[in-house]
């Protein structure tokens, strides 16, 4: 009787919880699936360095030139750093279209850990073909990391984005160091975005194995 | 701005339309969404770029080309090949300045084998590619590891520079 009483005093509230849920819940549900976030990067060592890299070379600038030598750079990176950002902001969209329009599943199985050598070729595949420049490669190959695609399909696709992108090639390649020396080099760097990403798994499997750690 | 610039955030920001467009049609939610998250991005990542940016014209005057020219030098064999990738690890500033180094390198007497060792060991390794743009927008972890694994490649392209030769 008293199990009863208990069973009816829950009943109540049970129906309302029902006819709640599935107005409400999408978004929590949403986060509670193993969707993948990107997560967020600390200020970790590596910015640290480069920062104490940057003051030391400042401040070499500054002892040689003089703080006329410092403004003149510093103006000129403006410049530049000023051009760049509308192309960086694309660039971070692309990637938060493409970890949210590719299905999970699918990169993994296509360029997950267990895609083997197809995997490596779709990557390199990827990263010839892609079209900008960093601001894209980076985003893209971040993007894709989040949504399945193992260290070694994404190693594939950024060597081979910067050894035979068609991009910096066409643009600054041919017209330096003329056609055949860029072609021959091309040639010989065919083979190296597979084998490096191929290496990228071999060492990854020897030096995680049990996934990569969570940061 | 250049033609070549204009191309560039031409096929850019199309192909940030053309996404956008697929997203939309996925739903008004994952459209929101990816905005969102890209432009969350943007924020955490501008900092970097500017560090990174306005950094390297201070790192690229204190390593002036002509010094990396010199490790580019005519040695021959294995250690120049060495040279060469140190010096293509070591090249700051954009593509301009690095093939115009193995141009240089080329003209003065550099072997083939070695520019091309010094022009891979760039493409992948450049420190500060790596500090400017990869490492702001990739896991810190990706990059030291994608960078250690990428070591043997500009020798094994030497390698076989020197078994094919040069057409």
């Amino acid at each position: 009787m008293v199990g009863l009483s208990r069973v009816d005093s829950h009943l109540p509230s049970n129906p309302q919880a029902l006819s709640e849920l599935p107005i409400t819940d999408p978004a929590p549900a949403d986060d509670a699936e193993p969707k993948p976030r990107r997560a967020r990067k600390p200020v970790g060592w590596s910015m640290i360095f480069i920062a104490v890299l940057v003051a030391v070379c400042a401040a070499r600038v500054w002892r040689r030139d003089g703080i006329d030598g410092v403004l003149n750079i510093l103006t000129h990176d403006l410049w530049l750093f000023g051009e760049i950002v509308p192309r960086v902001l694309a660039g971070c969209l692309l990637g938060g279209f493409i970890a949210e329009i590719l299905p999970h599943d699918k990169v993994s199985r296509s360029l997950g850990p267990k895609s083997g050598l197809k995997g490596l070729l779709i990557g390199t595949a990827f990263g010839a073909i892609l079209p900008g420049g960093p601001f894209t490669a980076y985003p893209v190959a971040a993007a894709l990391l989040t949504v399945g695609a193992d260290f070694g399909a994404t190693i594939a696709m950024v060597v081979s984005w910067t050894l035979i992108g068609y991009g910096r090639a066409v643009a600054w390649e041919l017209p330096i160091l003329g056609t055949e020396f860029t072609l021959w080099r091309i040639v010989i760097s065919l083979p190296i975005p597979v084998l490096a990403g191929w290496l990228g798994r071999v060492v990854f499997v020897r030096m995680y194995p049990k996934g990569e750690p969570s940061e | 701005m250049t033609a070549s610039a204009l191309i560039i955030d031409i096929t850019l920001w199309g192909s940030v339309a053309i996404l956008g467009l697929m997203a939309w049609r996925r739903g008004r939610v994952v459209l929101v969404s990816s905005v969102r998250e890209g432009s969350i991005d943007f924020i955490n990542i501008v900092p970097r770029i500017a560090l990174g940016v306005i950094g390297s014209g201070y790192i690229a005057a204190v390593i002036p080309p002509d010094v990396i020219t010199g490790w580019l030098g005519p040695d021959s064999g294995w250690f120049g090949v060495l040279m060469a990738v140190i010096a293509g690890a070591a090249t700051p500033g954009g593509p301009v300045v690095g093939f115009s180094i193995g141009a240089v390198a080329l003209k003065v007497g550099g072997g083939p084998p070695q520019v091309i060792a010094y022009v891979v060991a760039w493409a992948l390794f450049a420190f500060q590619r790596m500090i400017l743009w990869e490492i702001p927008f990739m896991p810190a972890r990706f990059v030291w590891f994608r960078a250690a694994v990428s070591l043997p490649f500009p020798f094994l392209a030497a390698a076989i520079a020197m078994v094919i030769g040069k057409p």
